[in-house]
Formats: C-alpha cells, sequence, structure tokens
C-alpha cells in the first residue's frame, strides 16, 4: 500500500498539519510521498523531503496551484492516485475545497475530518458538530481522506528523501484567479499556536473585540480566535473562527473571553490541553470544560488579568 | 438565469444530539428536524439574485423522506418558485447525493447550483465539490460573496488566513458559507402562498443512479467527556495557577 500526503503550505513555509498527516499516513503504510503543489515553492519541497518517513516528495508547480485552485489541483492528483491507494490532505479551507473533488473524479467516498486511524479501511470521525464519534469501514479500492490534523502528533524532522519534479497537470479550465487578500499578522497561526485567545458574542461590536481580545493575545504571544457567534455579528473575521464549522485547535493554553460554549464551539477546541474561560453567566456551559473558570464580567476581568500577567513578568 | 438549490432536512440545530444505546446511531425519533442552516444562506442567495434581477427562475431540490417536502415548502416559503423531491428513505453518502444531483442537473439545465458548504448532521463538506466534479463544471466553494452576471461569475471565498476572489465560467456550482447573507424568516402571507407552489415528488429509483454506500458504519459512540475544573475568585488567580502548573 503506498499513500500520497498533500502538504499544506503558503508556497514559502511547510505548515505543521503537514507533519501531523504524515504520521496518520505511517499508521497506514511505510510507502508515505509527500506532493508539494504551489508555485516558488521550493523551500516547501525541502521542508517536505526532511520530515522523517517520507519515501519521496513530488513537486510541481504552477500560478493555479500556487493559487491553491481547486480544479487544477484536482486535475494534477487524480492520475497520480493511479500509483497509489490512498490521499491523505489536511482538512483545511485548501484541502475540504479539492478533496472532494478528487474523490468524485476517482468514484470514491471521501472520508472526511478522519481523528482515528483504525486499520487500512476503518476511521474513525466526528459527525454533528462533534457531539458523536462515526466509526466507517471504506470498501473503496482507494481512500480518500481528510485529516484533523490536531488529533495526530507531528512526525519528527530528519528525513533525507528525495526530491521529483513533476508535471503540473491540465490548469484550473474555466475558473479564472482574480485577486486574493490574506491577512498579515505577527501572531501565530490559529491552528498551530501554543496559546489561543478567543472572543465571543459578549464583545458587542469589532472595535470591542480588537479592544479587548488582541493586547491580551499579544500579551500571551498566542493567536486570536472567535466563536460563530462573535462573528456571525461581524465582530471578527471568518477566518478567526474556532469551531465545528470553523478550525479545529488543540493549542496548550485556550482562553475563552466572554463566550458561552456552544455546542459547535466546543467541537473546536475541546482538545486543548488548559481551557481558562472569563463569562459573568456562571452556568454557561464553557465552565463544563473549562479547567479554570472566572465567573466576572469581561470588562473588569480582562483589565485584571493583563496586569496579573504584567506582575508575573508576561 | 435558472438556479437550483439543493436543500437537506437535518436535526435542528438547536437540539442537542443523543446517541443511541446500541451504538447504531443518532437517535432521531421524535426529534425537531429544520433546513440546514447553510443551506436556508445557499437559497437565500439564490432568492436574492433573483430580486436583482439577475436570476430569472429558483428551483429548490431535497433527496430525502416524505417529510423533506415540509423542507422544500420552507424554501418555497423564503422565494423560491418551484420544489423537487427525490423520495427516499435511504440515508444516502455525499457522492451518491452528488450523482442524484447531476441526474437532476441534466433534466433542468440550471446556469449555476448554489447550495451550503456543509450539512450539520454528516458534516462532510463534500457534495458541492463532488457535483462539480461530476458535472466537469467550474467550482467556487465557500462563498462569502457571489455577483453573477451573464456567462459567468465573481465569487469571493473564504481561505486559510483571508479571501479569494474568483471568475467561474458559467454553469458552475457555489457553495454557501456563513458571512454570505442572513436568511430571512419566511412571513405568513408567503408561507400560505409556498402550499400553492409546484412540488413535484418522484421516486430515487425511477432516476436509476448507483447509490450503493462505500462506508459502513461500524459504530456511533459519544465523544470522552471532559471535566470541568475549578472556578476561581479573581484573574490574578488564573495566571498564578497558570504559572505554577508550568502552563505560561
Amino acid at each position: 500500500m503506498a499513500v500520497l500526503v498533500f502538504a499544506d503550505h503558503d508556497n514559502t513555509t511547510l505548515k505543521d498539519g503537514t507533519n501531523k498527516t504524515v504520521t496518520a499516513a505511517l499508521a497506514l503504510s511505510s510507502d508515505v510521498d509527500v506532493l508539494v503543489a504551489g508555485k516558488g515553492a521550493g523551500d516547501v519541497a525541502k521542508a517536505a523531503a526532511g520530515i522523517a518517513g517520507v519515501r519521496k516528495v513530488l513537486h510541481a508547480e504552477s500560478d493555479a496551484l500556487g493559487q491553491g485552485l481547486a480544479e487544477a489541483i484536482s486535475g494534477l492528483i487524480v492520475p497520480l492516485m493511479a500509483g497509489y491507494d490512498a490521499l491523505l490532505t489536511p482538512a483545511t479551507s485548501l484541502g475540504k475545497n479539492f478533496s472532494p473533488r478528487v474523490a468524485a473524479k476517482l468514484d470514491v467516498a471521501q472520508i472526511t475530518e478522519v481523528v482515528e486511524v483504525v486499520d487500512g479501511s476503518t476511521f474513525v470521525r466526528p459527525i454533528y458538530a462533534g457531539n458523536a464519534l462515526e466509526t466507517v469501514q471504506s470498501s473503496d479500492a482507494k481512500k480518500v481522506i481528510t485529516v484533523r490534523a490536531t488529533n495526530f502528533k507531528a512526525a519528527a524532522d530528519g528525513g533525507s528523501a528525495a526530491i521529483e519534479t513533476i508535471d503540473a497537470g491540465p490548469g484550473a479550465g474555466k475558473t479564472a484567479f482574480v485577486d486574493q487578500k490574506i491577512v498579515r499578522t505577527a501572531r501565530p497561526d490559529l491552528t498551530a499556536a501554543k496559546i489561543v485567545v478567543s472572543g465571543g458574542r459578549a464583545m458587542g461590536s469589532a472595535e470591542e473585540f480588537q479592544r479587548v481580545i488582541d493586547p491580551l493575545a499579544d500579551k500571551l504571544g498566542a493567536a486570536v480566535g472567535a466563536s460563530r457567534a462573535a462573528v456571525d455579528a461581524g465582530y471578527a473575521p471568518n477566518d478567526y473562527q474556532v469551531g465545528q464549522t470553523g478550525k479545529v485547535v488543540a493549542p496548550d493554553l485556550y482562553v475563552a473571553i466572554g463566550i458561552s460554549g456552544a455546542i459547535q464551539h466546543l467541537a473546536g477546541m475541546k482538545d486543548s490541553k488548559v481551557i481558562v474561560a472569563i463569562n459573568k453567566d456562571g452556568d454557561a456551559p464553557i465552565f463544563q470544560v473549562a479547567d479554570l473558570g472566572l465567573v466576572a464580567d469581561y470588562k473588569t476581568a480582562v483589565p485584571e488579568l493583563m496586569d496579573a500577567l504584567t506582575a508575573a513578568g508576561k | 438565469m435558472k438556479v437550483l438549490v439543493p436543500v437537506k432536512r437535518v436535526i435542528d440545530y438547536n437540539v442537542k444530539v443523543r446517541v443511541k444505546a446500541d451504538q447504531t446511531g443518532v437517535d432521531l425519533a421524535n426529534v425537531k428536524m429544520a433546513m440546514n442552516p447553510f443551506c436556508e444562506i445557499a437559497v437565500e442567495e439564490a432568492v436574492r439574485q433573483k430580486e436583482k434581477g439577475a436570476a430569472t427562475e429558483v428551483v429548490a431540490v431535497s433527496i430525502g423522506p416524505v417529510q423533506a417536502q415540509e423542507t422544500l415548502r420552507t424554501a418555497l416559503a423564503m422565494g423560491a418558485d418551484r420544489a423537487i423531491l427525490i423520495q427516499t428513505d435511504q440515508d444516502l453518502e455525499p457522492l451518491a447525493i452528488a450523482k442524484v444531483l447531476a441526474a437532476i442537473v441534466a433534466e433542468e439545465a440550471p446556469d449555476v447550483v448554489i447550495m451550503g458548504k456543509q450539512a450539520i448532521d454528516g458534516d462532510n463538506n463534500a457534495t458541492g465539490q463532488m457535483l462539480s466534479a461530476l458535472l466537469d463544471w467550474p467550482q467556487a466553494a465557500f462563498a462569502s460573496e457571489l455577483v453573477l452576471s451573464a456567462g459567468s461569475a465573481k465569487v469571493t471565498r473564504e481561505i486559510d488566513g483571508g479571501l479569494q476572489t474568483l471568475e467561474v465560467a458559467l454553469p458552475a456550482v457555489i457553495t454557501a458559507d456563513l458571512r454570505l447573507n442572513e436568511p430571512r424568516y419566511a412571513s405568513l402571507p408567503n408561507i400560505m402562498k409556498a402550499k400553492k407552489k409546484t412540488l413535484d415528488v418522484k421516486e430515487l429509483s425511477a432516476l436509476g443512479v448507483d447509490t450503493v454506500p462505500r462506508l459502513k458504519v461500524v459504530k456511533v459512540v459519544e465523544p470522552p467527556k471532559r471535566t470541568g475544573g475549578v472556578k476561581v475568585e479573581n484573574a490574578a488567580a488564573i495566571v498564578s495557577n497558570l504559572k505554577s502548573n508550568g502552563v505560561i
């Protein structure tokens, strides 16, 4: 059995989710290749070749691949799958975009957001916003799988796989890239951050969200997240959303400010090592998962928290 | 321009989901059902495109049990022109749904399919992308803004770290993300009017589509419960606790 792992990257840096997906792939087979599809992504290919356990890196370059267009990525991967029994992709927005397309072209099911590999055809995945875990057994000859990377340990570095340049494939066809706005931030990436500070609907406005959450995050060197309610209300960008329909995070420390803890939010952060919650409603469900809970209005509690952090040398 | 909007009947998003004791699935008996929230956003978008004059007809389609007619009536009350139910009691996987939708597209010949990015039961986030693959149409998934014009659509989509704008040639499949719009509540007069709109019912078997499941559900269990910790008196106690446990 040979497995192809799709590398998650921004054309410059290889993302940690790739190493974690390699771990999931190594649970299926020892023949694991990594595909780096991008534009000017030579450094990414080198980094992927350094992941321990990787047999070979396939490197394809084109504008459409660099832009992450689903038609181009799918068009590249589908013929490659003649040589593989499984495709594993980190379940990022990019992965979720093209992976089902590959599955349909191969006429197989997609096994979505796998959290555990039971055996070569049996996998565990969350359904109903993480309120249930489903074990499924696939009867398809080839498996197309997206991986919830936070549930796997990152494969170590120390490998020295060969890099093979391959043809970029057929391109994006009738889809044209217009432009892209990536929010540049000095903060760590939400899904890879060791600390995450999230704000909820209690913030009341985008200005208040930035006034309260951003300085606390910066003091802790944390990424900023938000509940779906805060995103829905326009207080925070969609990209901040932590939850079943947003990003799934598992940092060492998760700080929830003014978040009630709807099931769909808990599904996105309950695997965090330590959870701190500040909410003025003592009955809020967030306290049922929080290791440290403070029943208080964030307006007084967050400044006190900032002061206490300063006093502690942060 | 004709818009096809697939909608799914799912457990209402406010209902606490319970896993059956025999681990065969989630308990659906006597549970409130509703239109999948992302499907509502898709219906709303299609109706708005019609109100703007960009679309001329909105056709809602659902694949499910006889009760999915209620979900389609909701779509009609929101402003869809007519509806089609492909009736089946079988629980279909995304690939099978995409194949059924492809058969409907062949009959209806819409210029664009607008659908939710994800159903909140299976959480697969796959059907729209699969449909566009089967049809060999362009796809624009996770849309937060849609401008339809003759022969093409300009779609802004939610991507990792920001937003991306694509121009796709029509026909195409577009999937709706959370911020595309805020769906309306159907007014009582519109609910009454919806009862008179056309709702065609067809048996799934009549379409001759391969819907054999590819995945066998071995078991469905509740996730391990996380137990809550302690409540502290003030913010300083949080910091001292985190510090003494080496978290910060």
